[in-house]
């Protein structure tokens, strides 16, 4: 039987930590128990490859360009405000 | 860029202002429309955001980016719009995981799948991306609100907590909630891709 060091992670908790890992916002004892276990855990490793990828696609979602009315429409309004 | 347009913003430069519009009309919209419940109340809500700019523009003191105070203009202006709407607000996930992912020792109970053979390898993002979107606005507000502000725009945690006017904790917790769901999402369809 496997057991567990009380200072070590188990995959539930590590999963919790990703984003704080991520925005560097982990203490220095948190972030070594944190990445001895990815060292150590291949699928902790291949989800903060998902979560990394996952922040990736988000920032690949582009607005849709604005169109020609809507903009026609907002000089309008703002030559009036203006104008106020 | 921001200093020099700027200017020009307070010397009524319509063409700065055609340029400010063409570049924020769209992520104020998305904000705006994960904010509340109907896409004219958004976009009502955009409109009075640029009023707001443009009346507000010599008070603006230049402390914060330009756009970091266009969307706390926003924020607060979507959030009265859509208070007045009575939201009901769903319930948020506890766990960045489904518990049901772990053995009883809280390790992986399945292995967890590598999206691309070669860690660096990258997903073609024109496949993923509308589900993404949709798997955005199936998100609970304040979560999306985060995520589209620091992952969508891109703006750091602080300029975040200042838009929404939220702690550093409760904008890392719901970024974290948020990417997380993202992240499940994403994962049960290229699973069954
Ligand atoms: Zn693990």
């Amino acid at each position: 039987m496997l057991s567990l060091r009380r200072k070590d992670l188990v995959c539930r908790q590590a999963v919790e930590l990703v984003t704080a890992y991520l925005e560097d916002a982990l203490s220095r004892r948190d972030r070594r128990r944190f990445e001895s276990h990815l060292r150590e855990c291949p699928n902790c490793s291949a989800y903060l490859e998902q979560i990394k990828m996952t922040i990736e696609l988000t920032g690949a979602i582009e607005p849709e360009g604005l169109g020609p009315e809507a903009r026609v429409d907002l000089i309008d309004l703002y030559r009036r405000w203006r104008g106020e | 860029m921001d200093v020099e347009l700027l200017s020009r913003l307070r010397n009524g430069n319509e063409e700065a202002f055609v340029k400010l519009v063409s570049w924020y009309q769209q992520p104020m919209l998305r904000l705006a429309r994960s904010m509340v419940s109907s896409h004219a109340v958004a976009e009502e809500a955009v409109q009075d955001t640029w009023m707001g700019v443009v009346r507000g523009i010599d008070r603006f003191e230049g402390r914060s980016a330009l756009k970091t105070w266009m969307f706390r203009i926003l924020v607060n202006r979507a959030r009265s719009a859509g208070s007045r709407e009575h939201l009901n607000v769903p319930i948020e996930a506890l766990h960045a995981v489904d518990p049901s992912r772990f053995d009883e020792q809280g390790h992986w109970a399945d292995p967890v799948d590598r999206w691309t053979e070669h860690s660096d390898e990258r997903l073609d993002a024109a496949a993923w991306v509308p589900l993404l979107k949709s798997a955005l606005d199936d998100l609970p507000p304040r979560q999306r609100e985060v995520v589209i502000l620091r992952d969508v725009e891109g703006l750091s945690g602080d300029e975040t907590c200042e838009v929404l006017g939220i702690s550093k904790g409760n904008q890392r917790i719901l970024l974290h909630r948020g990417r997380s769901r993202l992240r499940e999402i994403l994962d049960a369809e290229i699973e069954r891709s």
